[in-house]
């Protein structure tokens, strides 16, 4: 019985030697990193002169990500360096991808809350010159709330059942066709929608201009957004439970109607509402179809109408100082619309989505 | 209220996939039968042939007879529908729908087929908790969702649904598969209670578990993956744990196998 085992020489393994406790950088570092390189941008863009202030952002964001890894290379090591290189290459994008968006709304905001007020709100441009103060949104609002309100209710239904034959009905060829030609109307542009129901609707079939004629170029590029999102949230939906509805004795139509549709409510909202957003800011098939009127019209099926979007295309083209105010504020209010009915929309979502409390 | 079921000949497909083949055997009213078999054989399969559900399965397919009580299932002019009605079914996995409350779950069934009178509904709601063994626990928060139940509850919860609607025959995939030893013991008792009323049949991987629930069992194998999965034999569950008929039985219930 000798001792081989313990003569052996130690393994000589390529791996460093097993520490738990490693130098770290302390907790604020990646505050205190970030406020010395935007201070060391300030100072080099005040130094050199340099007027642009995205230049300044782009080299504090610059030196921010050269500090973190070259700091962290020397003192943590060369894997941690990669993992904090990485979060401030993410932590930097998410400041870049806001800034456009926030001083986007800034910009609307400031100006556009200057002439947003209850006159502004409930009167028409009827009577009023361009280059004079005064004049209002309301024939606009009230277009746009049509248009989009009919287009929606055209739309909605129709995307609905297309989706729901797609997912529970749908095999074979139809199916796919149906599939494909879903997907070629989402890249339809807007104004070749507005051209198709202008020759249609107006030159073939001689209607006059109207809401409704806005609003049936609209539905064509809002159907595809809502079939696609509907789609989406059906096939969510567990298989699972359709079974469950067939073994209890319920028909197909049944299950789809009391079982697959409230479980997936809340995403058929939100995608309903994102397409209404989408077709909410489009100009080009109202100026073909709505053709435009700065007085009140309340009637979606006869005559010109106007709409925000185009209120704010025509009032910048008119290129004087109150124009340009009111562009500004129909903006605001445009915004803030869109943003009511996301927000509606995530509340319903929310409200009907289903329930995992106890 | 409970029914027998004659199954003769039956081959099951998944697309041009044979699944099952030949497959006969009656399941006799009031009892609790048991198919045991290696996973793959087609239990899963027969099981949702015998209420018309493997057809819901894209490609889904069948040949052969079931007849419930002399009716034939697969005949013509026989809606899907009724035939499930008739024959209710518990998953492997507790499924109760999200959106509704516990009421409505158990509810569902009648709900979803006309029945709307609320204290016709009270009735039978109760009774099918109480049939479930679940009354006791859920009777203050009918009105609370029924994904916020345990597992075991849960799985009880779909139980009761499926009793709701009074059905001749029960179908088990593998009820107790995902719970603890204590919902499978409230699930096994709750089996034998089902019994004096309805015709049990009960897929299970635990072997035990057919000894102890079932009067009947067949066992199920195939010959090779990608074979059909066949019926070996069906014998009284005391013979095939004591002295079944094929050696292959034998080996799969001792665990000698391979």
């Amino acid at each position: 019985m000798s001792n081989t085992v313990m003569d052996k020489p130690p393994v000589n393994s390529p791996l460093p030697p097993t520490t738990l406790k490693q130098p770290r950088l302390p907790r604020w570092a990646p505050v205190g990193i970030a406020l010395v390189s935007v201070g060391l941008g300030v100072g080099l863009g005040l130094v050199a002169g340099w007027e642009s202030r995205v230049q300044w952002g782009l080299i504090a964001a610059l030196l921010y990500l050269l500090i973190t890894y070259v700091l962290t290379t020397t003192i943590e090591g060369k894997r941690q360096a990669k993992d904090r290189f990485a979060t401030s290459l993410v932590w930097t994008s998410f400041l870049v991808a806001i800034v456009p968006l926030a001083s986007l709304i800034w910009e609307t905001i400031a100006r556009g809350s200057k002439v947003v007020d209850g006159y502004f709100l409930t009167h028409s441009m009827f009577g009023v010159p361009n280059m004079s103060e005064g004049g209002g949104i309301y024939h606009a609002l009230i277009g746009t709330l049509q248009q989009v309100g009919i287009a929606t209710l055209i739309s909605a239904p129709i995307g609905l059942l297309t989706a729901i034959y797609l997912v529970e009905y749908g095999t074979g060829k139809l199916a796919k066709a149906v599939t494909f030609f879903v997907d070629v109307m989402t890249g339809i542009p807007s104004i070749v929608a507005g051209l198709f129901v202008l020759s249609f609707w107006i030159i073939i079939l001689d209607f006059g201009y109207s809401g409704f004629a806005g609003a049936m170029a609209l539905s064509i590029l809002m159907m595809p957004i809502v079939v696609r999102s509907t789609e989406e949230m059906l096939k969510l939906v567990p298989n699972e439970l359709r079974e469950a509805s067939y073994a209890l004795g319920v028909p197909k139509w049944r299950t789809i109607l009391k079982v697959v549709l409230p479980t997936a409510i809340g995403g058929i909202t939100t995608g309903v509402m994102l397409a209404v957003a989408r077709i909410a800011g489009e100009t080009a098939p109202v100026m073909l179809l709505v053709f435009g009127s700065p007085s009140i019209n309340t009637n979606p099926f006869e005559g010109e109408q106007s709409s925000l979007p185009y209120y704010i295309f025509e009032q910048w083209g008119a290129g004087n100082d109150p124009s340009y105010d009111r562009a500004w504020g129909a903006a605001l209010v445009l915004i803030a619309l869109v943003m009511i009915l996301n927000l509606a929309a995530r509340g319903i979502a929310r409200w009907k989505a289903p329930k995992t409390g106890r | 209220m409970a029914k027998r079921i004659d199954v003769s000949g039956l081959t099951a497909f998944y697309g041009s996939h044979r699944a099952i083949d030949d497959i006969s055997m009656t399941v006799e009213p009031r009892s609790v039968t048991a198919f045991i078999g290696p996973s793959g054989c087609g239990k899963s399969t027969y099981l949702r042939t015998l209420n018309r559900m493997h057809e819901v399965t894209p490609g889904g397919r069948v040949e052969g007879k079931v007849m419930l009580d002399g009716e034939s299932l697969y005949g013509p002019g026989v809606d899907p529908v009724a035939v499930r009605r008739t024959i209710g079914m518990v998953f492997q996995r507790p499924n109760p729908f999200p959106t509704m409350s516990i009421y409505d779950n158990v509810a569902a069934g009648l709900k979803l087929n006309g029945l709307t009178k609320k204290s016709e509904l009270d009735t039978v709601v109760e009774r099918s908790l109480r049939g479930a063994n679940l009354w006791n626990e859920v009777k203050d928060r009918l009105n609370k969702p029924g994904s916020g139940l345990s597992g075991g509850q849960q799985q009880r919860l779909c139980i009761a649904r499926a009793i709701a609607v009074e059905p001749q025959v029960l179908l088990m995939d593998e009820p107790c598969s995902a719970l603890d030893p204590i919902s499978t013991l409230a699930i096994e008792d709750l089996i034998g209670e089902l019994k004096d009323q309805f015709t049990i049949v009960i897929v299970t991987h635990n072997m035990q578990q057919a000894a102890r629930v079932s009067d009947r069992t067949a066992f199920f194998n195939l010959a090779a993956i990608g074979q059909p999965g066949k019926l070996i034999e069906i014998d009284d569950t005391e013979r095939i744990f004591s002295n079944p008929s094929v050696q292959a039985t034998e080996d799969y219930i001792s665990g000698r196998f391979g």
